[in-house]
């Protein structure tokens, strides 16, 4: 290996060799910094940080059928983990039942199969909604989902006004990175706004939204570019809820963020102090919220994803560990490791809980959580921190000169951003020029010979089938069809669409039957091609 | 050199597919990328259509093996049977061998350097799939 001669950060920062007094003096502490729980907030939302609560484990999983998922969750429960985080298979975050004939191949194959009100009881089986916080990857459909999530809440009896957890629910990022967007924009818009105002009132610890960066930045943007996008993204959602005539300080709080913490460690935790600091004078400067609670910026993140290699990938929990440690000094408050086997597949039981135990160590074995923000005053840190601020900032201007995110996605411009990041990465890595150690050097032989990987059970798909007919035929048909076309009646009338979806979902209409008629309403969002 | 890079299935990670479209294009073959979620039978007309004298699939959903058996079905009734297929995504070591005896003539699973890829592409274009 030759010796390194490019000191910056992979966002493109330069790096010194070492950082004093003239980078950063701490004389506009207050202003800029401040303590823990106050405004910025650069150094985080709680005044002592994890002492009272520490993050919340949450490890992204589901698979097959709910049955199978839900003992999944039961296991990982057992194991001390805090939190859920629901996997959903593709035909479910597009809108296809599972007998569909575009669902077929995918279905209970990256999360888990959800066709009905059932299936949604099923997945937690055992598992109070009023005791646990769930975290639902899902954007397009979200809003079908958030309706079963209340339904089977108050099946099991419990208070909407004590039930907390999340939806994604953010499509602008679909659009540009992940890929399961369904309707055009301004639709999607218009359910995100109904999920946003029904849980503002109805269900007001729960987050509506996470504006995800963490798609953006798996799809090769830099820290920066992560940042500046999903703020970017965070702006447009607060617009639309105030163009809905709703009060800023009435949502606010139901916002949060999502990221991902990739492997330079001091990048990392300065993108998620900054990002703290940017997002908190947004709300307070330019949209007026009063109540410190809607400037607190609070996320959730995952640590792996494509900095996970397949080359000897055991070393992917040690990179999964690191970057758990940056992500607690940036003051996560939800973090999922990846397991090291998912460069091939979902986990098995024994990887994922490793990854588990990973965050455990990090928790109770390292001290690191006991002092909030550790790192706060470090001359590097701060001045990392100013630096993002700078280069994000200048980032949103510029998308907010060419008319904010909507515009910016349509017309392809941040995929084209993004692919440009990627494929220079890809050069980098090819050449050398960055290293990724098993993958570019220190490589061997054979180090993806003989792992045992998980394997989807084949018969699940049968099962699912069966069961989401067997639904269809015992379901009061014509409380069904009065469900969907009461749903009909509502998007044309402008009405908020969450009562007319929880009373579908409570009929047993499938997912497919109530996205298949707003896709026949609302029309298919057109991908621009670009490469 | 027209190459036809692919999404196959409703996987909506498209990184790879779109370095190595432009890994292709700065190599000098003329690319077409397909976008997401098309059906084998979509992709099967464009190869025709855009008279394509290779096809690469890229898949993360961990549908690889069932997609790639439907592509090589729909070339074949399309009469495009010697258009040769390459694969890369998500791809288990022990599907590699199962995709290859469906005919497929190369997997590349992630993390597979550019420069290979595109010397394949380039191969088998010139070649065909011999299958």
């Amino acid at each position: 290996m030759s010796e390194k001669r490019d000191f910056t950060t992979p966002s493109g920062i330069p790096r010194k060799a070492f950082y004093g007094p003239a980078d950063w003096n701490g004389s506009r502490y207050a202003e800029q910094v401040n303590d823990p729980g106050v405004f910025p907030f650069t150094r985080g939302v709680k005044s002592e940080g994890y002492r009272r609560k520490l993050w919340t484990m949450r490890q992204y999983s589901g698979f097959g059928t709910a049955q199978e998922s839900n003992a999944r969750y039961r296991y990982l429960l057992d194991q001390g983990q805090t939190g859920l985080s629901v996997a959903l298979d593709l035909p479910t975050q597009l809108g296809y039942d599972s007998d569909d004939p575009r669902a077929e191949e995918e279905v209970g194959r990256v999360g888990v199969a959800i066709d009905t009100l059932e299936d949604m009881e099923h997945l937690f089986a055992g598992i109070r909604l009023d005791e646990i916080t769930t975290s639902f990857t899902i954007n397009a459909t979200a809003a079908v989902l958030l309706a079963m999530y209340v339904a089977v809440a108050k099946r099991q009896g419990a208070d909407l006004r004590r039930i907390s957890g999340t939806i994604q629910n953010d499509i602008l990022k679909e659009y540009v990175s992940r890929g399961t967007w369904i309707y055009p924009v301004e639709a999607s818009l218009r359910l995100i706004v109904d999920t946003i105002e029904y849980c503002a009132g109805e269900v007001p610890r729960f987050n509506a939204i996470s504006v995800a960066g963490a798609h953006f930045r798996d799809a090769g943007a830099t820290a920066v570019q992560e940042l500046a996008f999903t703020l970017s993204d965070g702006i447009t959602y607060v617009e639309r809820c105030l163009a809905r005539g709703m009060a800023v300080d009435a949502f606010a709080s139901n916002i949060s963020f999502f990221f991902y913490t990739h492997s330079d460690f001091f990048e990392e935790i300065a993108k998620y102090r900054a990002a703290r600091r940017i997002w908190a004078r947004v709300m307070r400067e330019r949209f007026c919220a009063q109540n410190p609670r809607s400037w607190a910026f609070r996320f959730g993140l995952v640590c792996g994803g494509s900095t996970l290699q397949a080359e000897q990938p055991i070393n992917n929990a040690i990179r999964v560990a690191y970057e758990a440690m940056a992500s607690i000094f940036g003051g996560a408050s939800s973090i999922f490791t990846a397991a090291w086997d998912e460069p091939f597949a979902i986990p098995t039981e024994q990887s994922a809980e490793l990854a588990l135990r990973t965050q455990q160590i990090l928790a109770f074995e390292t001290g690191s959580a006991e002092v909030a923000d550790p790192l706060g005053g470090s001359y590097y840190v701060e001045s990392l921190t100013d630096a993002t601020e700078r280069e994000v900032c200048a980032l949103m201007e510029e998308i907010e000169g060419q008319g904010g995110m909507v515009p910016c996605v349509e017309s392809g411009y941040i995929q084209q951003l993004i692919a440009d990041q990627a494929y220079q990465r890809q050069r980098r890595l090819e050449s050398g020029d960055e290293v990724v150690v098993g993958v570019n050097c220190f490589r061997t032989e054979g180090s993806t010979r003989n792992l045992e990987l998980f394997q989807i059970d084949d018969s699940s798909v049968h099962r699912q089938i069966d069961s989401l007919r067997a639904v269809k035929e015992r379901r009061d048909g014509a409380r069904a069809e009065r469900a969907l076309e009461a749903l009909r009646a509502a998007t044309g009338s402008g009405e908020n669409l969450m009562p007319p979806l929880i009373e579908a979902v409570e009929s047993l209409c499938t997912l497919g039957e109530i996205c298949g008629l707003l896709r026949g309403i609302f029309g298919e969002f057109r991908e621009p091609i670009v490469i | 050199m027209r190459i036809v890079i692919a999404k196959p299935g409703l996987d909506g990670h498209d990184r790879g597919a779109k370095v190595i479209a432009r890994a292709l294009a700065d190599s000098g073959a003329e690319v077409i990328y397909t976008g997401l979620r098309q059906t084998p039978e979509q992709i099967a007309a464009t190869v025709v259509q855009e008279d394509a004298g290779a096809v690469g699939l890229s898949i993360l959903s961990g549908a690889h093996v069932s997609l790639s058996r439907k592509l090589i079905a729909c070339l074949r009734a399309q009469g495009a049977g010697d258009i040769p297929v390459l694969v890369g995504g998500a791809i288990p070591p022990g599907d590699v061998e199962t995709l290859r005896a469906l005919g497929i003539a190369e997997v590349f699973p992630t993390g597979s350097p550019l420069a290979e890829v595109v010397a394949a592409f380039m191969r088998y274009e010139r070649d065909g799939a011999k299958r």
